[in-house]
């Protein structure tokens, strides 16, 4: 049978099936699942049918457990309905799981299986999550391939509507789902074929319907509840054969035959090895090796039917000869005998062996492992290593493979060595940035080369830690034997380097084979290339004999006006020279992409590409270097030789990319890392820095403020330390008046800089005799690297300012205090961290901070390093991430805990009264605790009470110790962004708000799901474009701040640093300093708006100015005072709403794509806006006056 | 009472023409200005840039950041397809020619002729009824020469020409050292109509932030001089038609550029100013000042007041300027 070949990823596979045999679609993103709800979204909106003709609907929900509740009903009322999901969205849904299967209603979830959140969060790929649910009476299946994904997610649609058991099909997260395959593509016409109808018309009859009535959903009792639990039994058994029969007659259709259980190897083989999802296709391909080039007597059962688990099949699979096995689960079970489908396949096999029908005439020796946990590579070679573990006589058991477990020695050996990829196969490797697209080029060449060639055609992507600068790996395979190959390139034919300065970073030549092609994207001309290479490079080049080739990509692109983006020059680059396809040909290709992929952007954007292309040949170089190494240049150490041992032996290897190499010894056991540890991770990603010029400087710290990485800082101090000065460290005499004779310097941390510009364009002050220059002004990086580091270094030896001293309720007071918040991995520009950093300036040496999963979970705590610091005095924000969902309760279970403790110690104290003496007691049970001053008191009596303590002999003593520093007030904050607060946390934050218990709680208001790609939220804005709202989300923004108003002793604040920096710090500081709840709502620019990230800060003002992004604080404090709580920072609709909008992306597109419904949803969120001022302006002008009094009569006559 | 004219070889009821201004943005609008009587209505201009910026602007921005990090590989939805820069442009032509009966004339706006004819020849299919090109062009470079600008002028128009059927209008600035000749050539390059003049946007600086800031400031009445002045002198010497816009704000000033030989009048900050129920309010002015003064068409006083009609041509002239100042009586 032909079919026509697609390229695609596992995503794809998965909901383009998904998307035509359902009628109701219910979501939520989480990675790496997200792609499917987005393309099923996509593909509603532009109105794709299913199989039955009728167009599916795909609604967002407000967390997985909303979308499995909405699946359970749409189900419940007679419709095929279906999710994606992964990880902790699977776990939301088993509530719901239980429901959908015990009353036997065939749905399908299809889950991109990712690792559970545990010592810490991994979005990355392993069957933690789904091991959770196969309890639940869900049938599971197991997908190994992308081919696999679109063909079994098919036969499991069908066989749920069959047997009526639901299902979850699963995949490899990031190694299936965002694997790119040629595979072949199963057609809507086969499709029609495989579904048979009929079980559709039974589901439908079965649903909820008024005109046939019934109850489900009873509650039962002992009587019943057990017999009626036993009584879906007989689907169960009928299960395995409604599948197998699925699977039969999808080969009928198609020619590709799949089995519950499926074997490969010798016929005769004694070892075999058991495996579900991608490592199956790697066990398969060293199985293939080992039988043909070493005669070895192995094979493999991969797993396709997990539940319900058939022994039946199993045995029947296996070969008669197997004396041992090893069952590989990619879970980990603490504390259980073994893990999951280990102990089935035991269980089995004992079962059976010791019945009187023996499937085996002898028990095999049956031993477990685990393997690529959070998609830790699964090699040949480690296949090797499993199957020479069987070979023994007394093989280990609970092994693990891949790591090396020096704790409790559970790892086997593996011989790096050993290498078996498809010789015959073209191997690629290319190295980039995010923002240099060559991810997209990459993807581009796959589909050319798997579409237009007879080729077979892999990709996989590597991407970074950090959201700024980052980098790209990209692994192509391209050869004429399907591509089993399920792990990074070993043995590489070709590496681009599409960066230079990614040679520092990276050891770009490891994996090319002798004889390689390189291609560099140099800065340098031609004839200077080989000079300005690294020694170890040019050894590299030198001894693997490579084909080297150079071109200048950025001035290609410039002259094409490509601006930076070199990715398609590069691209051509890589036909012209990989000799893939003919050159005319892969140029016509090339451009006929360009045409499909930017056509629908404009001729414009079209033609430009199409330039470059043309442009790129005549720059391409191939370089002739000479035969012995001539560079004196050394690659600069991965971090400091001053930092911490932690961060030299173990980060440095995570931030040099042989984290893969760290031994489970040096790791720690309970998830805890050392804080203050991103300063040692010194990126250098910006070109350009910021460069002060004192003499025009007015010191406002505006600059300090609104950088979002804490790279440029401030300090006043005695003018005696500018002595001791490095050479170009630049200072002037500081303006405050209480500051007088000291010196004051704004400094720069050039390695840590992104060069986002906002510091630029808030900066205020200008040259009078030429405006453009401005206090603070960008200049290039490297001329100013060196100096600059050795003036950073100097800065930070300058004492800080005494915190008890300064005006902290300034803008300018409130910078001189250090930031414990450093150098995180945020976008370029990030319109949150600022707040962040703000927090751990004002509150950061007292701050307990609860973090909700998402863009500041991540550059808040993504390894290797963290942005969390410490001060001299060793004190710094403790940090934490639960989940996404609780973040909320999270908090207010820390300022329980606080609370309690402190309670404790004040018990204790009192008891100690006369040990300790009365009036340090009273003194410190009694202070208040809320200016610096205050607080700076307490932590001198604590001192000196622990000094008293340790003296006493006493166990009341040594139990106060304990607890002891809960005597200094601590600060709780509770940090998370849109989505959480608005959404999935909504329900735990209104708890937390109607607690009355004092905590902090700041949403970074992105308006949309910022961290998984731009999904709406119910904080997305009326009119604004967003995945899931690509028509414009046509309701407003939930009030979330006035919705906290309404409980009336919450602190409310809806702050915008760019419209007003003073307004910010006074509410983090109300905020704070109120004993309740308090929350703010932070407007935060984001990448996911389609803007000039430089322009933040103007955007925020324009916001504000609009009236879009109404400014006030709502002080409970205030109503006891007889005055209105709520006071506006914003004077209403200044500008239209347009001026404001229009500026970006996600209003604008909009316009392109639907006009006429863009001017309708601007004209409402223009009177949107008008309302909402009414609203405001009308509750601020309320006369509270009375208020208390009136409180009081009621309360009196109530009584 | 006859107030029909002809411009560019399109019949107008009237003189009366709304120039290319954000009151075209919407069909409903345009529809009034029908019915408040326009003769015809140029449609804001397309501008060169906008096509190009445009483009380029959602390009970067809806890729910006992709495939930078795992967790998101995009942050927009692609729609199916985008009405972009020329496209939505021609789909607002196509739309006002379907709900109005007037001649409709786009806007062009833009100083290379590379995209231009095609974009031209797009506005046509669209169904325009003629082009106005608007060469709005600051020459900063000092190394550019006077004729090197006329030249870009004459082969803008000249691409367009070659490219359309329909008339094309050419709107100028005032600032040529020989306007006259200017003129001639541009009517010699094939020019329907000569549309004077271009109002410059002069910027504005703020002295608080010391920055450059746009500054549209809408016409005065005392701006219909320049283009009155030249309608009179270019009156009768080229073929092309002649329109008058910058300043004209009431009956008066349309009366004054018909009788400078102008064939309309063209107006916009008047109608931004005071609404489009000016147009009505206009011509009923016209009318009943045409009335009084005896005047049964516009016809009949096309010209009449014209350099070559008046008794004192040198009014348009350095004589006119010296006796303004001798006139001048200081009060000090």
């Amino acid at each position: 049978m032909e079919h026509r070949k697609i390229t695609i990823d596992g995503n794809e596979a998965a909901a383009k099936i998904a998307y035509q045999l359902s009628e109701v679609i219910a979501i939520y993103p989480i990675t790496p699942s997200s792609g499917m709800g987005e393309m099923s979204d996509a593909w509603s909106a532009a109105g794709k049918k299913n199989i039955w003709g009728t167009v599916p609907s795909v609604t967002e929900m407000q967390s997985e457990g909303g979308a499995s509740g909405a699946i359970h009903g749409s189900v419940q009322g007679g419709a095929l309905a279906t999710t994606f999901t992964a990880s902790q969205g699977l776990l939301l849904m088993i509530p719901n799981m239980y429901k959908i299967a015990g009353e036997l209603t065939p749905a399908v979830f299809h889950v991109s299986a990712r690792s559970l959140a545990v010592q810490a969060l991994s979005i990355f790929g392993d069957h933690s999550d789904v091991m959770q649910v196969r309890q639940t009476g869900f049938g599971m299946m197991a997908s190994g391939s992308v081919q696999e994904v679109q063909d079994l997610a098919a036969i499991t649609h069908k066989s749920s509507i069959e047997s009526r058991i639901p299902f979850v099909h699963f995949f490899d997260g990031f190694r299936t789902s965002h694997e790119v395959q040629k595979i072949d593509e199963l057609t809507t016409e086969e499709l029609k074929q495989l579904i048979d109808n009929k079980f559709v018309y039974e589901h439908r009859k079965r649903a909820m319907n008024p005109d046939n009535p019934f109850i489900r959903g009873t509650s039962q009792n002992p009587d019943v509840y057990f017999q009626g639990r036993e009584t879906v039994n007989k689907y169960y058994l009928a299960a395995p054969d409604i599948v197998q029969n699925a699977m039969d007659k999808f080969a009928e259709i198609t020619g590709r035959h799949y089995h519950l259980f499926d074997y490969y190897g010798a016929p005769d083989a004694k070892r075999v090895i058991v495996i579900m999802g991608s490592g199956g296709e790697t066990v398969e391909e060293t199985v293939k090796y080992l039988t043909e080039n070493m005669e070895e007597k192995v094979g493999l059962i991969k797993v396709r039917l997990y539940r319900p688990f058939s022994a039946k099949h199993l045995f029947k699979a296996l070969p008669k000869t197997v004396e041992s096995i090893a069952v590989l689960d990619r879970t980990k079970e603490p504390g259980s005998t073994g893990e999951p489908m280990y102990l089935d396949v035991v269980a089995a096999f004992s079962e059976a062996m010791s019945s009187d029908n023996k499937p085996f005439e002898k028990m095999p020796k049956i031993v477990g492992g685990r393997y690529g946990l959070s998609s830790k590579e699964f090699t040949p070679a480690m296949v090797k290593a499993v199957f020479d573990n069987l070979k023994l006589e007394e093989p280990k058991n609970h092994f693990t493979v891949g790591i090396y477990d020096d704790v409790t020695n559970t790892s086997l050996e593996f011989d790096k060595n050993f290498i078996i990829e498809d010789k015959n196969a073209t191997k690629c490797m290319f190295f980039g940035l995010g923002s240099d697209g060559t991810v997209g080029a990459n993807k581009n060449s796959i589909k050319i080369i798997g579409e237009e060639t007879d080729n077979y055609a892999q990709g996989y992507f590597v991407y970074d830690s950090k959201k700024s600068g980052s980098s790209t790996i990209s692994h192509l395979r391209f050869g004429k034997n399907p591509i089993h190959s399920t792990y990074l390139i070993q043995e590489a034919n070709f590496v681009a380097c599409h960066q230079f300065t990614l040679m520092e970073r990276f050891d770009v030549l490891e994996k090319i084979k002798e004889g390689g092609t390189f291609l560099l994207n140099s800065p340098y001309k031609t004839e200077e290339v080989w000079d300005k290479l690294p020694k170890k490079v040019q050894k590299q080049i030198i001894d693997k004999n490579l084909e080297f080739y150079v071109i200048d990509a950025y001035d290609v692109a410039k002259k094409t006006g490509m601006g930076v983006r070199i990715n398609t020059i590069m691209q051509t680059c890589f036909f012209a020279i990989s000799g893939i396809l003919p050159k005319e040909e892969a140029i016509q290709k090339i451009k006929d992409a360009i045409k499909k992929t930017y056509g629908k952007k404009g001729d414009v954007i079209v033609q430009k590409n199409f330039a470059a292309v043309d442009e790129t040949l005549a720059h391409l170089n191939k370089i002739d270097y000479p035969k012995e190494v001539t560079s004196d240049i050394e690659l600069p150490p991965v971090v400091s030789p001053k930092a911490p041992e932690f961060v030299r032996e173990v980060e440095a290897m995570m931030i040099a990319g042989k984290g893969d190499e760290i031994p489970v010894s040096k790791l720690p056991a309970d998830g805890t890392y050392p804080s203050a540890t991103a300063r040692w991770e010194k990126r250098n990603i910006a070109l350009e820095v910021p460069v002060w010029e004192p003499d025009l400087c007015i010191q406002c710290n505006k600059c300090v403020i609104a950088c979002p990485h804490a790279a440029i800082r401030a300090k006043v101090y005695d003018m005696e330390l500018t002595q001791k000065a490095p050479e170009t460290f630049k200072w002037v005499e500081a303006r405050g008046k209480e500051d007088k004779g000291k010196a004051y310097t704004i400094q720069v941390a050039v390695e840590d800089c992104t060069g986002c510009q906002l510091c630029v364009e808030v900066c205020p002050a200008k040259d009078k005799k030429e405006v453009k220059r401005k206090a603070i002004n960008m200049a290039p990086q490297i001329p100013l690297r060196e100096k600059e580091r050795e003036n950073f270094e100097f800065f930070l030896e300058i004492p800080e300012y005494d915190r008890t001293k300064l005006k902290i309720d300034s803008v300018a007071g409130s910078q001189l205090l250090e930031p414990l918040f450093e150098f995180s991995g945020a976008c370029p520009g990030c319109g949150e961290t600022p707040y962040v950093k703000l927090v751990s300036q004002l509150f950061g040496d007292r701050a307990v901070i609860a973090n909700a999963t998402g863009c500041s979970s991540i550059y808040g705590g993504n390894l290797p390093t963290t942005p969390w610091a410490v001060n001299k005095e060793g004190r710094g924000p403790a940090w934490n991430n639960s989940l996404f969902e609780d973040n909320a309760e999270f908090g207010l279970g820390l300022r329980l805990a606080i609370d309690r403790e402190t309670e404790f110690a004040r018990e204790l104290l009192s008891g100690l009264k006369e040990d300790v003496g009365a009036e340090l007691v009273e003194e410190i049970l009694t202070a208040p605790q809320k200016t610096e001053i205050e607080i700076k008191q307490q932590r001198e009596r604590v001192a000196k009470l622990k000094e008293i303590l340790e003296k006493l002999d006493k166990p009341e003593a040594k139990e106060l110790l304990t607890v002891i520093d809960y005597l200094v007030t601590r600060s709780v904050w509770i940090i998370g962004g849109d989505g959480w607060a608005y959404d999935i946390g909504y329900g735990g934050l209104d708890h937390v708000l109607a607690s009355g218990k004092n905590v902090n709680i700041l949403v970074l208001d992105t308006e949309v799901y910022s961290n998984t790609g731009g999904q709406q939220s119910k904080a997305t804005a009326l009119g604004a474009v967003a995945k899931f709202a690509a028509a414009g989300k046509p309701i407003p923004k939930k009030d979330l701040a006035r919705m906290a108003m309404s409980y009336g002793n919450v602190y409310v604040a809806q702050v915008a640093m760019g419209a007003n920096d003073l307004q910010t710090v006074r509410a983090f500081i109300e905020a704070e300093r109120y004993d309740g709840p308090s929350i703010i709502i932070a407007y935060s620019h984001c990448i996911a708006f389609g803007m000039n990230m430089a322009k933040g800060f103007e955007h925020q003002k324009l916001a504000v100015e609009s009236g879009y992004w109404p400014m006030f604080r709502y002080n409970p404090l205030n109503i006891e005072k007889g005055k209105n709580p709520l006071k506006l920072d914003y004077k209403g609709p200044k500008i239209p709403l347009k001026e404001y909008v229009y500026r970006e992306t996600r209003f604008k597109m909009l316009t392109k794509s639907h006009p006429e419904r863009a001017a309708e949803l601007l004209d409402a969120a223009q009177e949107h806006v008008k309302e909402v001022w009414k609203i405001y302006s009308h509750m601020a002008a309320m006369d509270y006056s009375n208020f208390v009094e009136n409180k009081k009569e009621e309360t009196e006559e109530a009584k | 009472m006859d107030l029909s004219t002809t411009y560019m070889g399109l019949k107008l009821k009237n003189p009366i023409v709304p120039s290319a201004s954000p009151l075209s943005e919407n069909v409903d609008t345009v529809k009034a200005m029908e019915d408040a009587g326009a003769a015809a209505v140029v449609v804001y201009s397309l501008f060169e840039e906008q096509i190009t910026h445009e483009t380029g602007e959602l390009d970067h921005y809806l890729s910006f950041h992709a495939e930078s990090y795992a967790e998101a590989t995009t942050y927009f939805p692609e729609p199916e397809e985008f009405t972009l820069g020329p496209y939505e442009y021609l789909d607002h032509i196509a739309n006002l020619k379907k709900a109005v009966d007037i001649p409709v004339i786009g806007s062009l706006n833009g100083v290379s002729s590379g995209g231009w004819a095609k974009y031209a020849k797009n506005i046509q299919d669209a169904g325009a009824d003629a082009i106005e090109l608007n060469v709005y062009y600051i020459p900063t470079n000092p190394n550019i020469t006077g004729s090197e600008i006329e030249n870009m002028y004459v082969d803008t128009l000249k691409a367009v020409k070659e490219n359309v059927t329909i008339p094309v209008a050419i709107k100028l600035s005032p600032f040529f050292t020989s306007m006259a000749n200017m003129a001639k050539k541009l009517d010699h390059a094939g020019a329907n109509a000569l549309v004077l003049f271009n109002r410059f946007y002069q910027p504005d600086f703020d002295l608080e932030n010391l920055e450059v800031v746009p500054n549209l400031e809408l016409s005065s009445n005392w701006e219909m001089r320049l283009p009155l002045r030249w309608i009179a002198i270019l009156y009768g010497q080229i073929k092309a038609s002649l329109a008058a816009t910058s300043g004209i704000h009431n009956h008066l000033d349309v009366l004054k550029i018909m009788m400078a030989g102008g064939d309309v009048a063209m107006m916009a900050s008047e109608l931004l100013r005071n609404g489009i129920g000016r147009i009505s309010e206009i011509l009923k002015d016209l009318e009943h000042w045409m009335e009084e003064h005896e005047y049964d068409s516009i016809d009949l006083m096309k010209g009449s007041m014209s350099q070559k009609s008046v008794n004192e041509p040198a009014a348009f002239e350095r004589a006119n300027y010296m006796k303004l100042l001798q006139s001048y009586e200081p009060k000090f």
